[in-house]
């Protein structure tokens, strides 16, 4: 990056450093803590459409969409949720892939599964075989919070749930006796009392989610926990900046990013409860 | 080959016992099923022991944590607040980076009786070092648990307790401590089945599977990039997992319920 690293084996102490922590893939590993952070931004508005979906549908009138809520809902609570974003991610690549081989390519006569193969077309590749790249790597980070939000959508529907059925019955009384359509009762009074319930529970989702992240390593994605192995590891006198094994300081690192952010996270949910509390008749909200 | 011959060949295949090499082409639905559930033996091994242990270093650090002696009460804060505010994930790597780095030296130990030599090279093996990576993880979070659970023990209780003139000791076993039990009970049930998940993950982490004998997951995977069919030994793994969730809870509501037997049913 500077101007002074062009002969990195000549270089010593402070500007040694200066050098070796700006090399492109210093550049690459600081970039992951990025596709970290946009993982959480991404996911979140996902995990709560799928949250509302899964309530409501465990709160539906029709019996078919009320079981399926509830199986969904009650998956995760028995099943790791590693088995999920593992089985996710490929179940949703070759469906993908085969719901587009069967758009694309009708006159395809062999079976799809030819013993230990999965094959479609090459047409119905998902991305294209000749696509670049990072169309490869975006994809691949897109199926991973998909995955994401599938699972953590059936905890916040959980959490959601609850929520809904906790909102004080007189409440919702009252709308109707103010004459309110079943549609207005929700929308303004049961919505915007159930946050108040709701909130212990999301913000507990949200540092599971933050604590779920570096399994992004695992679905292949280049995160934090890659370029933290990948920069750790031992180089020997080849390379331009060779070193021991520092892994476990690049670890450590990773460690001091998850504390601080787990710790912000803590100091907005306090702000937050306290503003969805004010105005309500619970011990946070009489204050 | 017929399935108890598979099960013969791979039932205990997770901890060494039988035969040594893999199934490598045209997977049965039996062999999916013996080998992912031998993996499971190791779940249940890390699950059992990381939760016996942990229980008791939870008790310590819960009671450090409402000390009032800053000693105790730092020391206990920090290492609930560095565990519970990190990913287990990056705990297996930690641990295993800094095992790693330990010298390779063997301690002779004298119990007395009986003289066994300490190899930090076990560290490194996922059998004690991920074993003790959980013991940690579950520890920082029940010690949470339990505290807010003293916190919530009715003050008159405690001043009943000194009105008979208890000794701290008795007041601890007989009025804090089965009080903190009954009021933690069911959040420790959430947390024992999010350990017993978080079991998932040892060979996944950094821990290497020595001679393939890994955990349940570490099968369903093998299964699932050599068939590069998710819909067999996923699914299958999920049963495993459901079904031992449920002997978990059945054996943690029995204890809650012995817990409170002495409270009325309503």
């Amino acid at each position: 990056m500077f101007e002074f690293c062009a002969d990195p084996k000549s270089l010593e102490g402070f500007v040694w450093w200066s050098c070796y922590l700006t090399n492109g893939k210093h550049m690459a590993f600081y970039f992951s803590f990025i596709t970290v952070l946009s993982l959480l931004l991404f996911t979140v508005p996902l995990i709560m459409a799928l949250g509302f979906a899964g309530a409501l549908a465990r709160r539906s009138q029709i019996a078919p969409v009320r079981w399926f809520g509830w199986i969904y809902t009650s998956m995760v609570r028995g099943v790791p949720d590693i088995i999920f974003f593992l089985f996710a991610l490929i179940a949703l690549d070759q469906g993908i892939e085969y719901l587009r081989h069967v758009a694309l390519c009708p006159d395809w006569s062999e079976p799809i599964r030819q013993g230990n193969d999965f094959r479609v077309c090459p047409e119905a590749k998902m991305p294209l075989g000749t696509a670049p790249q990072w169309i490869h790597e975006i994809y691949g980070f897109v199926l991973a919070a998909v995955g994401f939000g599938i699972v953590f959508g059936a905890f916040a529907a959980n959490t959601l749930y609850g929520a809904l059925n906790a909102v004080p019955h007189a409440q919702l009384e009252t709308g109707v006796a103010y004459g309110m359509s079943p549609r207005q009762i929700f929308r303004r009074i049961h919505l915007p009392q159930m946050w108040v319930y709701a909130l212990p529970g999301l913000s507990n989702l949200w540092m599971i989610l933050i604590k779920a992240t570096p399994l992004l390593f695992l679905l292949g994605v280049e995160d934090v926990v890659y370029w933290a192995r990948e920069l750790g590891g031992s180089k020997t006198a080849i390379f331009d900046y060779p070193h021991g094994d520092w892994r476990l300081g690049y670890f450590l690192v990773l460690l001091v990013f998850y504390l601080l952010l787990t710790w912000v996270s803590e100091k907005a949910f306090g702000r937050l409860t306290a503003w969805v509390s004010r105005g309500q008749a619970t011990v946070g909200g009489t204050t | 080959m017929s399935c108890f011959e598979t099960l013969q060949d791979y039932g205990l295949r997770a901890v060494g016992i039988g035969e040594r090499l893999l199934p490598k082409t045209d997977f049965t639905l039996c062999e999916h099923v013996v080998l992912i559930g031998s993996g499971m033996i190791w779940n249940l091994y890390f699950a059992f022991f990381a939760l016996l242990l942990g229980f008791f270093l939870a008790i310590g650090l819960a009671t450090s944590r409402a000390s009032t002696n800053p000693w105790l009460r730092l020391p206990a804060q920090s290492f609930i607040f560095v565990i519970r505010g990190s990913p287990l994930f990056i705990q297996f790597f930690i641990a295993y980076e800094t095992f790693v780095l330990i010298p390779k030296l063997g301690y002779d130990l004298n119990l007395g009786f009986i003289e066994i030599t300490v190899e930090t090279r076990w560290l490194t093996k996922a059998w004690l070092g991920a074993l003790i990576v959980l013991f940690l993880n579950t520890s920082a979070y029940t010690a949470q648990i339990f505290y807010g659970a003293l916190q919530a023990i009715p003050r008159g209780d405690i001043e009943a307790a000194d009105a008979i003139g208890m000794s701290a000791r008795t007041k601890f076993r007989r009025i804090v401590f089965p009080s903190m039990l009954r009021l933690a009970w069911e959040s420790y049930t959430n947390e024992a089945i999010f350990l017993f998940h978080a079991t998932a993950l040892v060979f996944f982490a950094s821990f290497p599977a020595w001679r393939q004998k890994g955990d349940a997951l570490y099968y369903a995977n093998y299964f699932a990039d050599k068939t590069f069919n998710p819909f067999v030994p996923y699914p299958i793994i999920a049963a495993y997992f459901i079904f031992f969730t449920l002997v978990l809870i059945v054996v943690f509501s029995t204890v809650g319920r012995r817990l409170n037997r002495h409270i009325k049913k309503t």
